[in-house]
């Protein structure tokens, strides 16, 4: 007792220590010269309770790790019908998604609309991380650039060249691809540590050239005025720019709205987005797929049965960055503005978080996870401040309590029934 | 001399300087890679830190009316050694001890949500803004020929040398002297074997990141004041140079990273003499690519077997 005494008491000091220069005390300016002043009561109440807390739970923690070990840890795959069923049911539950999907938007609000937009392209980029990261295992902490190139290529096109959204979106992708080939040959024969730097690194070069290289992107002011998508040339907005452009709400003969562009933009994710996820899947189960998974678990048995490795992670760090351009492409047609503040290492780390959240390697976990980080700091407007502080946190605490993810991984196997 | 070797002087002085910061942060990197072969991602925010217990500590002093400048610097020092420490030991007890012997990707994950974390955290209680210091040690040594160029080396430069030079000897000593020094090598060369002789390896790791930090922390001081400007993301980049430089020197080698760190500092202020300021970050991290290409050992470290 006397040692958990101890321990408690240094754990507490541990606290003290780390709260109260940084929330105890803040710096201020008076005039030109730097001064300090302490915090208000109420938070050294808060730091106070804190410390307590920290003491109490140290003094006590076998009895509240008692407790916590009561708690039933969730077994999502209890829930799920047995798997017999899940073959007959799972067409039908995957056409009864795609129905909703496309019907669901015409029901609710325009802000619900394009906030599944937002998701949707998460999703895209998740899945795409999804590759390089959960299946083939290399850590790329600087997916964002190939996001980046894809929105720059269909915003430069676009504007210099007044090329439409559809022929821009294979070009994007093409060119995502092509960095990713670039950059991914030579770096692709490094360690794991070493290869997250490089790509990190990567990531900034890309965000510190589109942000000097003033005479072409725009710099820091970005690219703005960039057309959005049509429908077999049919525009969306409410007059034409041009004499000979047809409106959307002109041909079909109804009243002009702005939700009808929110819907279509809406649509066209889903199209893309359900595209993605039928082409990764396809590839999961071909050889190439194997091949990615294999070469995660031991690349050293991989190479001894004869697969090239380089070929293996280039395919995968290729067809990941196809999957950012064309999500890259997407978002800069929805948003109709760019800049290099969208492109920052934070977004690279939000879709890590989505692909580790959701359970390396699984597709359902992405797209869940995908969802979840999008809707989550919606619903909670009100702390939108701390929102980057508790997505930190919740990284950290997501890896100590399920670090295999929501919903891990399920490869495709048979078991015999004795 | 002429005019332009005048000027690649004052650029070397300037790359010097920086360079032996970068050193001390790139050693943080180097010790704990060495023994746990992990890439301490958070270990940017603890220079960060660093660098904002200063700006506090320098505030409150001021403000209480001392003024007498090694003084404040003495406790500036021992102040944000212990909290940068303090800072240090809760990253490796909080999100490296529970994952250790899991997947390698999964403690990096927690270590770059420690790195959000504690950036924010300093964030919202600081101020996401720019905390700007005025110049606390001034003047300088200057010589050349006033017509055609001056070089200077600010007092403050030869504090960072003094320091980094004096921080550096009392590492390699504790390093190879000391019991816990030997123990650490022991810990690099082979931790389970080290474990198996009876040394409390666990202990050892957090030592690891405790000298670490008390490190970053040396170098945030000096760089906040040289620089006098800090904000919640000053760690981020000092980070990636620093890991940059300990990578140069071979990752994992306590004179390469002092050694990656000058030759980074130095690229990087020659870069700045010919182009434009914003490149200098390309072309340390174009260097970076480079070296792991043709020498991923870098230049002091070991080459790496892979074993069955």
């Amino acid at each position: 007792m006397t040692n958990k005494f101890y321990n408690a008491l240094f754990a507490s000091g541990i606290a003290f220590i780390l709260t109260c220069l940084m929330v105890g005390i803040k710096l201020d300016t008076e005039g030109t010269q730097l001064a300090i002043k302490g915090a208000s009561a109420e938070q050294w109440t808060w730091i106070g309770l804190g410390i307590a807390l920290v003491f109490l739970s140290q003094l006590f923690s076998d009895k509240i790790d008692a407790i916590f070990s009561k708690v039933p840890k969730p077994k999502l795959s209890n829930m799920l019908p047995k798997e017999q069923k899940m073959a007959t049911l799972k067409p039908w539950l995957l056409a009864l998604l795609i129905v909703g999907m496309l019907v669901w938007p015409f029901m609710v609000s325009r802000g619900s609309v394009d906030l599944a937009t937002l998701a949707l392209i998460y999703i895209m980029l998740g899945l795409g991380l999804n590759i390089v990261v959960g299946l083939a295992g290399l850590l790329d902490l600087g997916f964002v650039a190939f996001y980046a190139v894809g929105a720059y290529t269909y915003a430069l096109l676009s504007q210099y060249f007044g090329m439409s959204f559809w022929a821009c979106l294979p070009i994007s992708a093409g060119l995502a691809a092509l960095f990713g080939f670039i950059l991914g040959f030579p770096v692709l024969r490094l360690r794991g540590d070493y290869l997250a730097i490089v790509t990190l690194g990567f990531g900034e070069i890309i965000r510190i050239l589109l942000n000097n290289w003033t005479a072409v992107t725009g710099g820091p002011n970005g690219i703005s005025g960039i057309d959005k998508p049509t429908l077999f040339g049919l525009e969306f907005s409410r007059r034409a720019k041009e004499e000979d452009t047809v409106l959307f709400h002109e041909f079909f003969g109804i009243d002009y709205s702005s939700s009808y562009k929110v819907i279509f933009l809406y649509l066209i994710a889903v199209i893309l987005t359900i595209f993605v996820v039928y082409v990764i899947n396809r590839l999961m189960r071909m050889p190439v797929g194997r091949a990615w998974e294999a070469l995660r678990e031991d690349e050293i048995a991989c190479r001894s049965l004869g697969l090239n490795r380089t070929v293996i992670k280039l395919s995968a760090f290729t067809l990941g960055a196809t999957t950012a351009g064309f999500a890259g492409a997407f978002f800069a047609a929805r948003q109709g503005f760019i800049s290099p503040e969208s492109f920052i290492f934070i977004e690279s780390a939000i879709i890590l978080a989505i692909v580790v959240l959701g359970g390396m390697g699984s597709q359902v976990g992405v797209i869940l996870a995908a969802i979840i980080m999008t809707i989550l700091p919606e619903l909670a407007r009100e702390f939108s401040e701390y929102r980057m502080l508790l997505f930190g946190f919740l990284m950290v605490i997501m890896m100590r309590w399920r670090p295999q993810g929501l919903v891990p991984m399920k490869r495709p196997h048979l078991e015999l029934n004795r | 001399m002429s005019e332009f070797s005048l000027y690649l002087l004052q650029q070397l002085i300037n790359g010097l300087t920086i360079g032996s910061t970068y050193a001390l942060i790139a050693i943080g990197y180097t010790m704990v890679y060495g023994i746990i072969g992990m890439i301490n991602f958070a270990h940017g925010e603890i220079y960060m830190i660093g660098s904002y217990v200063t700006f506090i500590v320098i505030a409150g002093l001021l403000g209480m009316g001392l003024v007498s400048l090694p003084i404040v610097l003495l406790i500036v020092l021992i102040v944000a050694v212990i909290v940068s420490s303090t800072y240090g030991w809760t990253v490796e007890r909080v999100a490296y001890r529970p994952l250790r012997g899991s997947n390698r990707l999964i403690p990096l994950i927690s270590a770059i949500g420690m790195s959000i974390f504690l950036q924010n955290y300093v964030g919202l209680s600081q101020g996401y803004r720019d905390a700007a210091l005025p110049p606390q040690v001034v003047g300088g040594w200057t010589f050349g020929d006033p017509a055609v160029f001056e070089v200077t080396i600010s007092y403050m430069q030869s504090i960072i040398w003094i320091a980094t030079l004096l921080t550096m000897t009392a590492l390699t000593l504790f390093i190879s002297r000391s019991r816990m020094g030997r123990a650490c090598r022991a810990c690099s060369e082979d931790l389970g074997m080290t474990n198996l002789l009876g040394i409390d390896t666990n202990k050892i790791i957090a030592l690891t990141f405790i000298v670490g930090a008390a490190l970053a922390a040396v170098a945030g001081i000096l760089l906040s004041l040289y620089y006098g400007v800090i904000n919640p993301f000053v760690g981020f980049i000092a980070g990636l140079k620093a890991f940059t430089a300990a990578v140069l020197g071979g990752i994992g080698s306590i004179p390469g990273a002092m050694l990656g760190g000058l030759i980074l500092g130095v690229t990087e202020a020659m870069t700045a003499a010919f182009f434009p300021a914003e490149y200098k970050d390309v072309v340390s991290f174009g260097l970076l690519v480079l070296i792991l290409l043709f020498r991923p050992s870098g230049l002091l470290g070991k080459p790496e077997v892979e074993k069955v």
